[in-house]
């Protein structure tokens, strides 16, 4: 990142008093640093969605389909009836400006167009002009333009919009504060909707949704590479466990499939969350017979289609049911993501339900019925860990974790789109001694983003990530420093790869891990030899001078 | 000078002088005081049962509360039944909060970053917002409805004693009702914030400053009237109840005051549902706010859902055989 902004710079540029003047008279600059790359067109194609070609946000030609116009004023329209939500957020907002510094993008750029309310006028304005009476009469009396608050659709206006709906991570943080609940992630995800019909997508996005479709997952693994890493991971935990977990695949007659994103099966660190996943799994098959089974075609949590279309998200989550449907499993667990979890929590049923063809999820080792999830039958894995721990089903050994001096960040999607906020702390808790929470007002229901999320985490826009990941990294420093805390907690596969370049940008010397990772440590599988080391092959507590000797 | 609010007070001083000058000048007390208020009732009934009824029209296709708590889940947990509520009974509450105390803004908070040693980000709440927003609304209320003794007779009961509350703090004659003065200090708090508050300035429109002018308007003149130039009030009732019985009158002895108070009433009337004002009625249909949490456990139905093309298993078997086949992975067809 040497050739990046050094913090310092970045946070010099902070100034959360916007100028005077009219935001519609800025024109918009698409800068280096602040936006992700165009989607490649063979991508494009691989759904058949609209407009593949080579093109370049930078470029005064973005190569727009002749009636681009037309496309984005037909695309409203028919929002307009299928989302209520789109139509009253269109009308109801009166600007009170609560939401403006809730936005971790605002709060770290102090660009006033990252105030949600201002982006969400961007394209207002543009719904204001084209679809209310208020307008249409103010437009006959002269000046009257100006006070409806509209503005007619240009090449610059798409361009700014472009520009900032792709620096909104569909957070929902806003919407916590909104006095009538505006969600700006909805307003967000129309806007790409409407890029996506003038194959104007980003192509952090497009690519995974290519791969995902066409392989299973974002990162294009195909099946026997799959089976392969996972496979590595078996051998690290046999040298490291003396027992080998033994992953199935593509098992029919499983009692369940499990589903998490490929990010844990790829990247560090999420990887050691997987292997705490195997271990969990091998322990559950041995003390309780419990049977799992991994799927190599829907071997993708995650599902960035959310961040494309709604069409494109049902799409890619199809696949999860139809998986389940053909192995003949009782019912799905999903691991620890984000935004999958949304889709899966908010959309999955409705979209691709009804899942009748599964039993109502029952853990068979506690009995516990997940009532909460006896339609979409797929249970979150730590729903599940919590209710082993709870009913004693996990021999754990914290000591294996106590050089971890934990807090713990709710992922936006999983908090104000679930609200599954004390799952994971029960699990944390249970497997790791030290845990400080951050302060109040970054956490549970209000706490920040990565800053990297809905399909940002990509190269070219560090400054943007860094920016908007501030906030978050901001809380972090201080139970850092107040508590000594080294390692920072998190159900989110992006989180895990975002959340650890932004820890060592702004707090070196914090990890992230999984909370599956920590569970990996601390379990205790039968027959496994005196561990020395924790899943990261780093010496546990108390075995740091050995391996000096 | 900032035209978004300099265009916004020119019409509304403009619209005060057009019924005064009309009134007192040319006597065109029929058309302020009749023509244009039946006018503006009719659109305002028209625009409301329009625009709610056009929201509705719009599908909900997808049951996404924001939860603002603890999600129902094991039976150990506990759950936050308001602000993540699963049943109707629990929404019913959110709603009554958010609609009733403006439960969201009540948690609104202030971000403040001190560029020193230690770069902090600091959060503490911001309680001024909720407070003038819930002083001007109930303000407007009590306002509204200590308004119905001009067209009820008799005067029911209720709307006394709200008078008798309404009135506690006496001083002088007449009595000072608290909630006039609540809500033109509200409205005049609400106008300094948007004017002087760098955000909120930045994100205001005309539209924005439009219905505070109108409304500190409507309440200055109506405070003028009752404590200083001491209207008729015998006449503004004959006047009133002449419009409710549609028996319309035009008592002699009210002046171009009274006048200007109704033309900018009738002009907030027939604004308010082609602008944000609507926000009294969106908030009821806002799908963030009013649904329950509880998509796992009850399947919401998409009334549009249509299929879409998926890339099948068999496709995907079909691409990879020789090679899940080598790896050793099950396959559906040998070959």
């Amino acid at each position: 990142m040497s050739d990046e902004l050094k913090p310092d710079q970045l946070l010099d540029k902070i100034d959360h008093t916007p100028s005077c003047g009219n935001w519609m008279d800025t024109p918009v600059h698409i800068r280096p640093g602040m936006y992700c790359y165009a989607a490649k067109a063979e991508s494009v194609e691989t759904l058949g969605l609209p407009n593949a070609r080579p093109w370049n946000p930078t470029d005064d030609d973005w190569k727009l389909p002749e009636n681009w116009k037309e496309i984005i004023h037909n695309a409203i329209k028919e929002r307009l009836e299928r989302f209520r939500t789109f139509k009253v957020f269109m009308d109801i907002c009166v600007r009170c400006g609560a939401c403006a510094d809730k936005c971790h993008f605002f709060l770290g750029t102090g660009d006033p167009k990252n105030m949600p309310v201002l982006r969400a006028e961007l394209l207002r304005s543009v719904y204001r002009n084209d679809f209310t009476k208020a307008a249409q009469i103010l437009k006959m009396i002269p000046g009257g333009e100006k006070l409806s608050g509209g503005r007619p659709m240009t090449l610059d206006v798409l361009k700014e919009w472009w520009y900032y709906f792709f620096q909104c991570t569909e957070c929902r943080r806003c919407s916590v504060f909104c006095p009538y609940g505006i969600d700006t992630a909805e307003i967000t995800i129309m806007a790409r909707e409407i890029f996506n019909l003038l194959g104007l997508n980003i192509d952090w996005i497009a690519t995974p949704i290519s791969n995902c479709y066409k392989t299973g997952n974002h990162l294009g693994i195909q099946p026997h590479a799959f089976k392969e890493m996972i496979e590595f991971f078996t051998d690290d935990i046999e040298e490291i466990t003396g027992v080998n977990v033994e992953p199935q695949f593509n098992k029919k007659g499983a009692d369940i499939l499990f589903i998490t994103p490929s990010g844990d099966v790829f990247a560090d660190p999420g990887t050691y969350t997987c292997q705490g996943y195997l271990i969990l799994f091998k322990y559950l098959k041995d003390k309780y017979g419990l049977d799992v089974t991994w799927s190599t075609y829907a071997s993708e949590g995650g599902n960035f289609g959310f961040f494309t279309s709604h069409e494109t998200m049902k799409r890619l989550n199809a696949k999860m049911y139809a998986e389940a449907r053909r192995l003949g499993v009782k019912w799905i667990l999903g691991g620890e993501c984000g935004h999958m979890w949304r889709v899966i929590h908010q959309y999955m049923d409705t979209m691709n339900g009804p899942a009748d063809f599964l039993e109502e999820p029952v853990n068979p080792i506690t009995g516990t019925k997940f009532e909460n999830a006896k339609s979409t039958k797929m249970v979150h894995i730590t729903e599940f860990t919590a209710d082993l721990i709870k009913h004693g089903k996990l021999e754990l050994d914290k000591s294996r974790n106590a050089n971890r001096i934990m807090t713990y960040h709710d992922s936006c999607n999983t908090s104000r789109g679930m609200g599954l906020l004390d799952e994971p702390r029960y699990v944390l808790q249970h497997v790791c001694d030290n845990f400080f929470e951050m302060p109040p007002n970054t956490i549970r229901e209000q706490t920040f983003c990565c800053g990297s999320g809905s399909g940002l985490n990509a190269g070219e826009n560090m400054e943007l990530r860094m920016a908007g990941g501030l906030p978050r990294a901001n809380a972090v420093k201080y139970v850092h420093e107040k508590f000594g805390v080294n390692t920072l907690g998190t159900i989110c596969a992006i989180d895990r790869a975002a959340l650890s370049t932004l820890m060592e940008y702004w707090v070196p010397g914090v990890t992230v891990s999984g909370i599956h990772e920590l569970v990996g440590n601390a379990l205790i599988l039968p027959g496994e030899k005196e561990r020395e080391t924790d899943l990261r092959c780093d010496p546990l507590p108390g075995m740091e001078e050995e391996e000096d000797e | 000078m900032n035209q978004k609010y300099m265009l916004p007070l020119a019409g509304v001083f403009l619209l005060f002088l057009l019924a005064y000058a009309g009134v007192e000048g040319v006597g065109l007390q029929w058309l302020f005081g009749i023509v244009i208020p039946y006018l503006a009732v009719i659109a305002f009934i028209y625009g409301f049962v329009n625009r709610v009824m056009c929201w509705a029209g719009s599908a909900v296709p997808f049951r996404i509360p924001t939860t603002c708590g603890q999600q129902k889940s094991l039976p150990w947990i506990k759950q936050n039944r308001i602000d993540n509520p699963d049943t109707a009974i629990g929404v019913f509450i959110r709603m009554l909060f958010e609609i009733f105390l403006f439960r969201s803004l009540f948690r609104n908070t202030k971000a403040a970053f001190n560029r020193d040693e230690n770069n902090k980000l600091t959060y503490s709440w911001e309680i001024f917002l909720w407070l003038g927003a819930l002083a001007f609304h109930y303000g407007f209320l009590v306002v509204i409805l200590r308004h119905l003794r001009f067209f009820l007779e008799p005067v029911p009961v209720c709307l006394t004693f709200l008078e008798y509350l309404d009135g506690i703090v006496q001083i002088g004659l007449p009595g000072i009702f608290l909630s006039g003065i609540v809500l033109l200090a509200a409205a005049l708090f609400l106008l300094a914030r948007r004017i002087f508050d760098a955000k909120v300035s930045y994100i205001s429109l005309a539209a924005d400053y439009f219905p505070l002018f109108l409304i500190i308007g409507i309440a200055a003149t109506g405070i003028a009237m009752r404590y200083f130039t001491k209207v008729d009030i015998v006449g503004v009732k004959e006047f009133t109840m002449g419009l409710v019985t549609f028996h319309p009158v035009i008592p002699p002895g009210v002046g171009g005051l009274f006048y200007a108070h109704v033309l900018m009433v009738s002009v907030l009337f027939a604004y308010f549902p082609m602008s944000k004002l609507m926000h009294a009625g969106g908030i009821f249909l806002s799908p963030t706010r009013n649904m329950a949490n509880n998509t796992r456990a009850k399947r919401h139905i998409n009334p549009w859902n249509y299929a879409v093309d998926v890339h099948t298993y068999e496709q995907y078997e079909d691409h990879f055989r020789e090679k899940m086949i080598e790896a050793g992975l099950p396959v559906d067809k040998e070959e």
